[in-house]
């Protein structure tokens, strides 16, 4: 806290502060990397995070098991979250919250603005931790109306567990991916009631027993069926889907899209760091470097596909030995 | 004669009578938002109606953004005419306002040997048109200017002045004006009847009675019901004409430079590739004729079917996620040209049928229905020192709020959205009435994410506000 403090205080003189490592983002993998970069005797490092609050994607994932691997214990996503947060601070390593990179510039040296103003930091190496965001309905170029009541997993669990609200009762859930059913988790708790989780492939696309985990939350699977179309003016009213060349109307208060994860890597893209053709996450050696050797990449960002959170924790360290190696032999 | 200073005829001396003014504008789109500004300039007092919870929400609430300077305008036509008064006016007020300018330059692109053929009767026609700094350029010429467009690109007529404008701010503005100026606004207010006594209408709307000399009939795509519920008959029928559109993500605008059009046909002006005001680059709009007048619909093949548009003029695209799609609706008639309606008798005037052009046109259009009123011999006596509010910048290309420290939290990241704009925006003069009101007066949630971070925040802000809101029964979870 004393240090981050300092970095604030540094940062509102001059406008500019460097350090050795600035990581951006503080899920998972930033803040593992954080720790582990610390422990190998790195003092300089900074955290940004453009949220107010730090810990990631884990804070609005209010179900279990999170945090085996790290704490040894079975920790609800928030818990895990704020645990993370908090072990940061006792290792005094500045987390700036509400701090949001503007660009990636050559060798390492980020424009950032925060309530208090615009500054630079010119950190001799970077790591990109942005993590991954699921594909909205737009780019999943489905046909219909775009009335109320559309969002993502991601949306939907920031608004129940973090806002304590519900953007729709009676939805129809789309996907079958491992967070289908932390969707699924998060509906039950918010006594939301899906109409039905729908699947284009002819198997859901986790390998546990997952119609079981349907037909506990009550939501019956629908295999080999795609949406065709969103009907509603003001908020969805229903929704057409084709079941085996068969189309129906399912009547439903909302639609939620889950998975199809895509790396959220628009800062990489504005600034120039080539990506992958296919994945579009950040290109990378062996060592996680991308394309300019100041900037290495991790966690979500980097994986294809998406991982849960203690892999990502777990990445984070690895890339962190990776960032210390190379320091180390620069010199630095 | 009428003046300011003569309107005791106008007293709103019953009780029941809700609001009068000397004119009333019916449809807060973007020509109804230049008619208001035009009008109380000139010293009548208005009352702008609108039938939605806020204002652009039917056919400018989905444009291409494009400030034309009437190159390929039927030549001599009233829409010819307000398309250059309009460009020229923009130009003249744009800043002041605070409303952005991206001088991109436009490329009427021949991609055949078809096209090319015609490319010499557009020219041809610009000429006509007074627009006398065109340029044909060949295949060099358009390496140079544009790089990275498909080298099959095999000739193009090069537009200087073909610009791009941000299409919510600018009639927001033009509204703005008009209420810092004593302009009055009706959201919510249906027109539902009303009757002409020779001197005055009165007009039922869902809000309740108002009364006025004059109106003007600018409810684009409902302009001919409006029309037949008030006068009995219409001109024209509207014909709407839906146009679906492609975002890509801001990393394209690095792609391109001009605003690149297909060479057009006499229906439309084809599909386009453009930068947006706001950074992103997009592909649109179809032409496809419909029956409802507020389905905007998308739809999968026709939505691939651009992107792949966008991808064979400018391959760079194919790396570039899609960041939104939409669709707007255009108020097209039976007929090409501007459907006005000019009822003296009856105090009436109706401007129907303002399709594309209509974003460019509006500030023409608004001098015209001025001169057509001065024809009713009024004269109002124009404001001689008249408010000129500023609306907030959300351009890309000029410094956004995020740049001005104390802006409380970033909300939207994607678009970089601070809690200081969307809070200016729930307040004010002409406050947001819908969520999508405020994602027009601010973008929130129209970036790349659509929503998965900040949605949440949103809702939490928002809640209670509008009659639609993003969360429901928020009291009971």
């Amino acid at each position: 806290m004393i240090l981050s403090a300092l970095v604030k205080m540094m940062s509102k003189a001059c406008n500019r502060t460097s350090c050795s490592v600035a990581i951006i983002g503080s899920g998972p993998t930033g803040i593992a990397a954080a720790l582990e970069l610390k422990k190998s005797g790195i003092t300089d490092i900074i955290i940004l995070e453009r949220e107010k609050e730090g810990g990631g994607v884990p804070r609005h994932c209010g179900h279990p098991p999170f945090g085996l691997h790290e704490y040894h214990r079975i920790l609800t996503g928030p818990v895990y979250a704020r645990r993370n947060v908090q072990t940061v601070q006792d290792e005094n390593i500045p987390l700036l919250l509400r701090h949001s990179v503007t660009s990636l510039g050559p060798n390492g040296l980020l424009e950032v603005v925060s309530p208090e103003g615009g500054m630079q930091i010119d950190a001799k190496r970077v790591l990109l931790a942005t993590g991954t965001r699921e594909t909205p309905r737009s780019a999943r170029f489905v046909s219909g109306t775009r009335p109320l009541g559309i969002c993502n997993t991601g949306a939907l669990q920031a608004m129940v567990y973090l806002k304590n609200m519900v953007p729709f009762r009676r939805p129809l859930v789309v996907g079958s991916e491992i967070v289908s059913f932390s969707a699924l988790w998060t509906c039950k708790k918010a006594g939301i009631q899906p109409v039905a989780m729908i699947e284009k492939e002819d198997h859901p696309q986790v390998r546990r027993p997952i119609s079981l985990a349907c037909r506990y939350f009550g939501v019956p699977l629908l295999l080999n069926t795609t949406i065709e179309k969103i009907i509603g003016t003001e908020r969805v009213r229903s929704v057409q889907i084709i079941q085996q060349d068969n189309q129906r109307e399912v009547t439903c208060d909302g639609v939620l899209f889950t998975g199809r994860f895509v790396p959220e890597s628009s800062l990489a893209r504005l600034g120039d760091l080539t990506l992958d053709a296919t994945t579009a996450c950040p290109l990378t050696d062996k060592h996680g470097r991308c394309s300019d050797p100041a900037y290495f990449a991790a966690g979500n960002l980097t994986h294809h596909p998406v991982r849960v959170a203690g892999q990502c924790f777990k990445s984070g360290r690895i890339i962190a030995k990776e960032i210390y190696k190379d320091l180390d032999s620069a010199g630095g | 004669m009428i003046t300011r200073s003569n309107s005791d005829t106008l007293s709103c001396d019953r009780r029941r009578i809700l609001a009068c003014a000397d004119v009333v504008i019916i449809g807060g789109g973007v020509v109804g938002c230049a008619v208001a500004r035009r009008l109380t300039l000139e010293g009548a007092t208005v009352l702008l109606l609108e039938k939605a919870p806020d204002i652009l929400d039917g056919a400018s609430k989905g444009n291409s953004a494009i400030l034309h300077t009437g190159f390929d305008a039927p030549p001599g036509t009233l829409e010819w005419k307000c398309v250059q008064e309009g460009h020229r006016e923009y130009l003249e007020i744009h800043e002041s306002l605070g409303l952005p300018l991206l001088k991109t330059g436009a490329m009427v692109v021949a991609w055949n040997e078809e096209e090319e053929k015609r490319l010499a009767a557009v020219f041809e026609k610009g000429g006509k048109n007074g627009v006398d700094d065109l340029r044909l350029i060949g295949q060099n010429e358009i390496h140079q200017l544009e790089p990275n467009l498909d080298p099959s690109a095999r000739a193009a007529i090069y537009v200087p002045r073909e610009y791009v404008i941000d299409p919510w701010s600018a009639p927001l503005a033009y509204l703005l004006q008009a209420v810092e100026n004593g302009g009055k606004v009706l959201c919510d207010a249906e027109v539902t009847g009303g009757s002409f006594d020779g001197h005055h209408w009165r007009l039922e709307t869902s809000r309740g009675l108002v009364k006025s000399r004059y109106v003007v009939n600018c409810a684009g795509l409902y302009g001919d019901i409006v029309d037949q519920r008030l006068l009995g008959e219409s001109d024209f029928t509207i014909m709407p004409r839906k146009g679906q559109f492609v975002v890509f993500d801001k990393a394209a605008a690095k792609l391109i430079n001009s605003i690149i059009l297909p060479v057009p046909s006499a229906r439309t002006k084809g599909i386009v590739l453009f930068p947006t005001i706001f950074g992103n680059m997009m592909v649109g709009p179809t032409a496809e004729d419909q029956k409802s007048r507020d389905d905007a619909s998308v739809d999968t093949q026709t939505l691939s079917m651009l992107a792949e548009k966008g991808k064979t003029m400018l391959p760079g695209l194919a790396d570039i996620p899609v960041t939104a799609t939409y669709a707007g609706i255009r108020p097209a008639t039976e007929e090409s040209p501007y459907r006005i309606r000019n009822d003296h008798e009856r105090n009436w005037i109706t401007l129907g049928g303002i399709r594309s052009t209509g974003l460019t046109a509006a500030l023409g259009l608004a001098r015209h229905v001025h001169s057509l009123l001065q024809e009713h011999e009024v004269e109002f006596i124009p404001l001689k020192k008249p408010l000129i509010p500023k609306v907030p910048n959300l351009a890309e290309h000029l410094p956004r709020d995020y740049r001005t420290p104390g802006f409380g939290e970033i909300v939207c990241h994607c678009e970089m959205v601070t809690s200081r704009e969307i809070n200016a925006a729930l307040n004010g003069k002409l406050p947001a009435h819908s969520l999508s009101g405020l994602k027009r007066r601010t973008r929130v949630t129209m970036g790349r994410c659509q929503g998965f971070y900040c949605s949440a925040r949103l809702a939490e802000i928002t809640r209670g506000k509008f009659r639609d809101s993003l969360g429901v029964g928020e009291d009971d979870v």
